[in-house]
């Protein structure tokens, strides 16, 4: 069976639907079937409905997604309450440790993230890998920072990067690589992102998973709780009327 | 002895500005000697057997055990004589007949 490819991370600025409608035909030309673009909170369901039909149109399937950026944990509920049921996707970009904790251990969240560039905040440690391992959260690794890096950066990048797979599979925390492109001409083929993953020591299996099956799950899970028949995991609504 | 195992890459040129067989060569090794050094370099045995500026295909000659290496560097070329470029991989083969039956389907 042909595997079908996700990238959940496609920066795109939405404003420019010219970009858009070519980073999108793009994806789907290298190989990609369900793309996710960070939308602001503020986007209605119209904006949300005009992207998937140009998905539709480019033969691929589209998630909704937000990035929540809080500065305390609080802040992060508040978010999540205000914004989980909007988005099929909601990722949290950890820039303190206390709101990484809370991220990781709240089940509303689907994907941690962590700052690229500064190493020193990039709190994936041991008490985060289990705390993510037990609310079902993610670990999303981006692959432009490998791409427009250069000497002693990338060579940090990647060590914390290989430290971080390590912890995430001894816990098994599920990995997603996304691009987080912004460019066209930076935008790579499925097996090309799997290939980079073999840079922080992740075997080819796996790395194939992380750009596979590990997004699918999430969009799959997502979606049948923001179904209007879910009722709780496991039971959902099958049939309504008199004859039920 | 033993033969050596080898694989046959077609790479496909996205580009705005053609680059030459020899520029497309400098960045492959390039980058390949920045990831892996230059022990990493030398286990590739990596030659350029034809490229066709028209169609910006190239195809180059690789050992098997260096497939992912060769694979990653090339995920990883984005400029080619200060040309923003991307290199993707078409198809991989093990003999040159396969691969262009392959690069033709």
């Amino acid at each position: 069976m042909k595997r079908t490819y996700a990238d959940l991370h496609l920066h795109i600025d939405l404003k420019d639907s010219e970009k858009v409608l070519r980073m999108i035909t793009k994806a789907s030309k290298l190989g990609y079937r369900l793309i996710a673009i960070p939308y602001p909170a503020s986007v209605t369901e119209e904006e949300i409905q005009t992207l998937q039909n140009t998905c539709r149109e480019a033969n691929i399937d589209h998630a909704s997604r937000v990035d929540l950026k809080p500065r305390t944990p609080k802040e992060l509920i508040h978010y999540l309450r205000r914004l989980r049921r909007k988005f099929e996707i909601v990722s949290v970009v950890c820039e303190t440790k206390e709101v990484a904790r809370q991220a990781a251990k709240d089940r509303r969240v689907d994907l941690l993230r962590f700052p690229s560039f500064d190493f020193r905040r990039r709190y994936f440690d041991r008490a985060e890998a289990e705390l993510a391992h037990k609310s079902v959260a993610f670990l999303e690794i981006d692959i432009k920072p490998l791409l427009t890096l250069e000497g002693p950066t990338r060579i940090r990048l990647l060590s914390s990067l290989r430290r971080e797979t390590a912890t995430a599979q001894e816990f098994g925390v599920p990995i997603v690589l996304s691009s987080g492109i912004s460019d066209e001409i930076l935008m790579r083929k499925p097996k090309e992102l799997a290939a980079l993953a073999s840079l922080f020591g992740l075997d080819e299996a796996s790395a194939i998973e992380t750009i596979s099956r590990n997004p699918l799950t999430i969009v799959k899970r997502n979606r049948e709780k923001l179904s209007p028949k879910f009722v709780a995991p496991g039971i959902r609504i099958v049939r309504e009327g008199k004859d039920c | 002895m033993k033969r050596a195992k080898r694989r046959y890459i077609a790479l496909g040129i996205d580009a705005n500005a053609t680059p030459s067989s020899k520029e497309l060569m400098d960045a492959i090794w390039t980058t390949i000697t920045k990831l892996y050094g230059e022990y990493g370099a030398s286990l590739t045995n990596l030659t350029l057997i034809d490229y066709n500026p028209e169609k910006r295909v190239a195809v180059i000659r690789t050992s098997r055990a260096a497939v992912n290496i060769v694979r990653t560097a090339l995920t990883l070329i984005t400029t080619i004589a200060d040309n923003e470029v991307a290199v993707h991989v078409l198809t991989v083969s093990g003999t040159i007949k396969a691969l262009y039956k392959k690069l033709k389907q």
